[in-house]
């Protein structure tokens, strides 16, 4: 019933005001970017031409369907040929059709030409994630679906109607939440250099009309220059797989020293990190954040539970149980739909495999970083 | 010609169930293929539902994301081979014969042979579902490396199931060719013949052309997957992209397949029911060339986010840019078809009627997906979805279900009930609108194609479209039963039962004998039922 009144305010919605039809996305987003809004601005001329279009043939389609029908007594005419006419329809079309390919053949060579990037930023596709790498500032992480939409895509299969309501909160963020998002500097023009580490993903951001396919063994380009500061978000827009639908992306655009500020922060936690992964851990450490790590990366397919489910069971595994080497060879390395998990980094995985073999009543090994740096 | 004449008195169809598997009568595959088409549409059509059902709400509801990608890989591929490709052979092989005035097809053993592969080809790819890992989830576009290195052991099936459908398609086209061609009546020339006979002997050239190209796309996929090449694989070597070039060799002409006969059946049923002849036949034939031509020499718009250099964006949005002229030609003649007609609204011109509206709504989406930089925006996004719907539901599938009430009479000899099929057309023509038209606006606000859930600004458009889908899906049971109860009940039909019907097959019996003709027309009868007379 709800639903249905959603259903009908829509309806009222749309027919009654110009905001409404904005609110309920009907159109292409205008994006952040010249050249975003180039792209809008030649969708709404084609649409028009095409509107203007439908309305001769059509209007002339549905004059003759009304005027000239048996029953109102019309007498067929019998012409059914002429070069003149031909000659016309064929013509007209071309022209318009040149008289649109010029502005879209301007914008294209816009998009695809770009001389001089103030930043380059790496995207990396993988089953089902992304990874962006600052090559220049030395900065790397993982983007993960934000386990709050995991959790409510989950509880919305139980039905209960709370539940529900945590997942109507969530709103327009809901599977499109990240748990790290990319961050860049407004008014800069930044180089995305794309690619894959396993199938096909292709990174699309609406709002800068971004995307482009990541395709496993070759890098592509992109650009783009946010005007203004904000988040947007996009989704993996090429089939690549079961979590295809959930591998959202969020970029977070900031003023400079926002930026500035957010590359340091990033640099210390990592100059930490690698300083960890020459420690030797204790198991509660590792444990604690193998959980976090393993329901990040690893329940979509083996269950939180380590039950198995579209991936084999955790659970007893003799895997999990027996010799390190074999279980560190499969999580880094990858095997048919097991992906790979090499890009996270030596603690990760060392907590991870911990996890994975100490939880769910497992009895195998502790493993170290040092046991994941000599395992590469 | 006595000695024929005489000879088919005691030859009439084999009794029993035999019949039906060791037939070499054109009309009888003709019917094989239709039923069979119908049949793989229901189990299509049933995948759609179950793809509509999951996304009625946002969350995850009745499947886990994998076999919802089975179901969209599925539905896509029984929809395309086993569904529409096959009714359009169907609609050839019971109307080209008696359309050219032959007795049968030219090469009928064969013709059962490309019939009887299908069932099977359809069982190997149904048979999937029930193997381990699942049918195939990589779309019907199986784009590698997903469908090679990452793919579930059922693909090596996949790939045997498209092998057999090629072979049968090929055959196909090899023997409406060979018919058009040789068994034409000696007084018809090739600008007499009905624009259904022209657009099939297009197609089959395409169908010549494209589907040995997917063969060799699959066989790649083979031999990538069991022995140790690496056609798409980067690692070894190969490239990703290169398979989408060449699937994309294959897949635009294979649109086209499934488009120009629905043309032909189009440009019958709008001058009959016009009561006018069709405007423009020579321009419709050189315009059906143009597209075909044309269909060979844009594949990779379907690329453009594929990391093109630009200028191979730029030729390739040219081209397809081009083929909206002929395409425009074509509406712009049916147009002036029936411009100044007597026109009626019978259930066959309401359902061609409907296909000029609605396939042009999606020719439009189609050219705005041809503008290379706005196609960044609209690539893999549900305004996709919505335009191959608007081509192929209310293009393709519209115009065989236009043909199927056209000429059911001449099938089957009884008329069929002319309320229950009006009923049954508005419902379909405005559930499919409910259907398809609001996954533009969802396209447009950026929600992607394939995926089992979505974000909650998707979701009203989403309701919408699966309620529409429902609908949709339950009108085909009305369908069936209108069929049903024309060839059970329906009452005697006249020989032409559409008063201003062109054609040869009207000058047969209805239902059209078991034979169609055993002496070819006069060139006066040719001319008098030609469709630029």
């Amino acid at each position: 019933m709800k639903r249905l009144l959603t259903l009908t305010s829509a309806l009222v919605a749309l027919v009654s005001s110009k905001a409404a039809l904005a609110e309920y996305g009907l159109n292409m987003t205008q994006g952040i970017t010249e050249v975003s809004k180039d792209i809008y601005d030649l969708h709404m001329m084609v649409f028009w031409v095409c509107v203007v279009i439908g309305a001769v043939v059509f209007g002339a389609m549905f004059y003759s369907i009304i005027a000239h029908r048996k029953s109102t007594g019309h007498k067929a005419a019998h012409f059914h040929e002429s070069t003149m006419v031909e000659f016309i329809w064929t013509g007209v079309p071309i022209l318009i059709l040149i008289a649109m390919a010029i502005p879209a053949s301007k914008t294209l060579i816009d998009i695809e030409v770009l001389d001089k990037a103030d930043m380059t930023i790496k995207v990396t596709g993988h089953q089902w994630k992304w990874q962006y790498d600052y090559p220049v500032e030395g900065i790397s992480f993982i983007s993960n679906l934000a386990q709050s939409s995991k959790d409510a895509m989950d509880d919305r299969a139980k039905g209960s109607s709370e539940k529900r309501e945590a997942l109507d909160a969530q709103g327009d963020t809901y599977l499109l939440s990240v748990d790290n998002h990319l961050v860049v500097p407004v008014d800069t023009t930044i180089r995305f250099l794309i690619t894959s580490n396993d199938v096909i993903h292709n990174w699309w951001v609406p709002a800068f009309a971004v995307k482009q396919d990541a395709n496993p063994g070759f890098i592509n380009d992109a650009w783009a220059k946010p005007t203004v500061i904000g988040t947007y978000r996009g989704q993996c827009a090429e089939l690549c797989g079961k979590e295809h639908g959930f591998m959202p992306i969020v970029v977070d655009v900031v003023s400079k020293a926002d930026y500035a500020a957010w590359v340091a922060e990033q640099q210390g936690a990592a100059a930490a990190a690698a300083e960890a992964a020459t420690q030797q851990w204790s198991e509660d450490d590792l444990m604690a954040l193998g959980e976090t790590l393993y329901n990040t990366n690893c329940a979509g397919c083996h269950m939180t539970d380590g039950s198995g489910g579209y991936g084999p069971a955790i659970k007893g595994s003799s895997l999990a149980n027996g010799d390190a080497v074999g279980h560190l060879d499969i999580v880094i390395n990858g095997k048919n739909g097991m992906p790979s998990f090499k890009m996270l980094g030596d603690s990760d995985l060392a907590a991870v495999i911990t996890y994975e073999r100490r939880a769910f009543g497992n009895t195998g090994s502790v493993v170290q970083p040092s046991d994941v740096t000599s395992a590469r | 010609m006595s000695y024929t004449a005489a000879h088919d008195d005691h030859h009439g169809p084999e009794k029993g169930l035999l019949r039906w598997v060791k037939t070499t009568n054109h009309k009888d595959i003709g019917s094989l293929y239709m039923w069979f088409a119908f049949t793989m549409l229901l189990i299509g059509g049933a995948f759609a539902m179950g793809i509509r059902a999951e996304l009625l709400q946002p969350g995850l509801q009745l499947m886990d994301p994998q076999f919802f990608n089975q179901l969209t890989t599925m539905h896509g591929l029984i929809m395309v081979f086993g569904a529409i490709m096959p009714a359009f052979v169907g609609l050839g092989n019971w109307l080209i014969p008696m359309m050219v005035g032959a007795p049968d097809m030219a090469l009928p053993r064969m013709n059962n042979w490309s019939f009887w592969i299908l069932p099977f080809a359809g069982g190997i790819l149904l048979s999937t579902f029930f193997m381990e890992g699942g049918a195939p989830a990589f779309g019907w576009t199986f784009y590698a490396p997903l469908s090679t290195t990452f793919a579930p052991d059922s693909t090596d099936f996949f790939i045997f199931a498209v092998h057999l459908l090629g072979f049968s398609s090929i055959m196909g086209a090899i023997n409406i060719i060979a018919t058009v061609l040789n068994m034409r009546a000696p007084e018809m020339r090739l600008m007499d013949m009905p624009l259904f006979v022209w657009t099939w002997l297009i197609t089959s050239f395409l169908l010549i052309g494209a589907m040995p190209v997917l063969a060799g796309a699959v066989t790649m996929m083979l031999t990538d997957r069991n022995f140790g090449t690496a056609f798409f694989d980067a690692a070894g070597g190969g490239d990703p992209v290169m398979f989408q070039h060449i699937f994309w060799f294959f897949g635009h002409p294979e649109v086209y397949i499934m488009i120009l006969p629905a043309f032909g059946v189009v440009s019958h049923i709008i001058p009959t029911f016009a009561r006018k002849p069709l405007f423009g036949y020579s321009s419709m034939v050189y315009a059906t060339a143009s597209i075909a031509f044309l269909s060979y020499i844009v594949w990779a718009h379907h690329m453009f986010l594929t990391g093109m250099p630009v200028a191979g964006e730029l030729y390739f949005m040219y081209a397809t840019m081009l083929i909206a002229v002929p395409t425009g030609v074509k509406v712009f003649n049916w147009v002036a078809t029936m411009w100044k007609g007597s026109m009626t609204f019978e259930a066959p011109m309401l359902w061609a009627l409907s296909f000029v509206f609605l396939f042009t709504i999606g020719g439009f989406s189609g050219l705005m997906l041809g503008i290379a930089p706005a196609d960044i925006q609209y690539h893999d996004t549900y305004f996709v979805v919505a335009h191959f719907h608007y081509v192929l539901v209310t293009g393709a599938l519209w115009s065989i279900i236009a043909a199927t009430f056209y000429w059911l009479p001449k099938w089957c000899g009884k008329m069929y009930n002319e309320k229950l099929a009006k009923v049954h057309f508005w419902w379909a023509m405005i559930s499919v609108n409910v259907l398809f038209f609001p996954q533009h606006f969802l396209g447009l606000a950026g929600m992607p194609r394939r995926i089992p859930d979505y974000s909650l600004q998707f979701a009203d458009f989403n309701f919408i479209s699966s309620i529409g889908a429902f609908s949709f899906g339950l009108s085909f049971i009305m369908l069936t039963y209108i069929v049903v109860d024309c060839i059970r009940n329906g009452k005697p039909a006249a020989a032409r039962p559409w008063e201003s019907a062109k054609g040869l097959e009207w000058t047969l019996g209805s239902p059209a004998e078991y034979h169609s003709f055993n002496t070819p027309p006069s060139r006066a009868v040719i001319l008098e039922e030609s469709q630029h007379s």
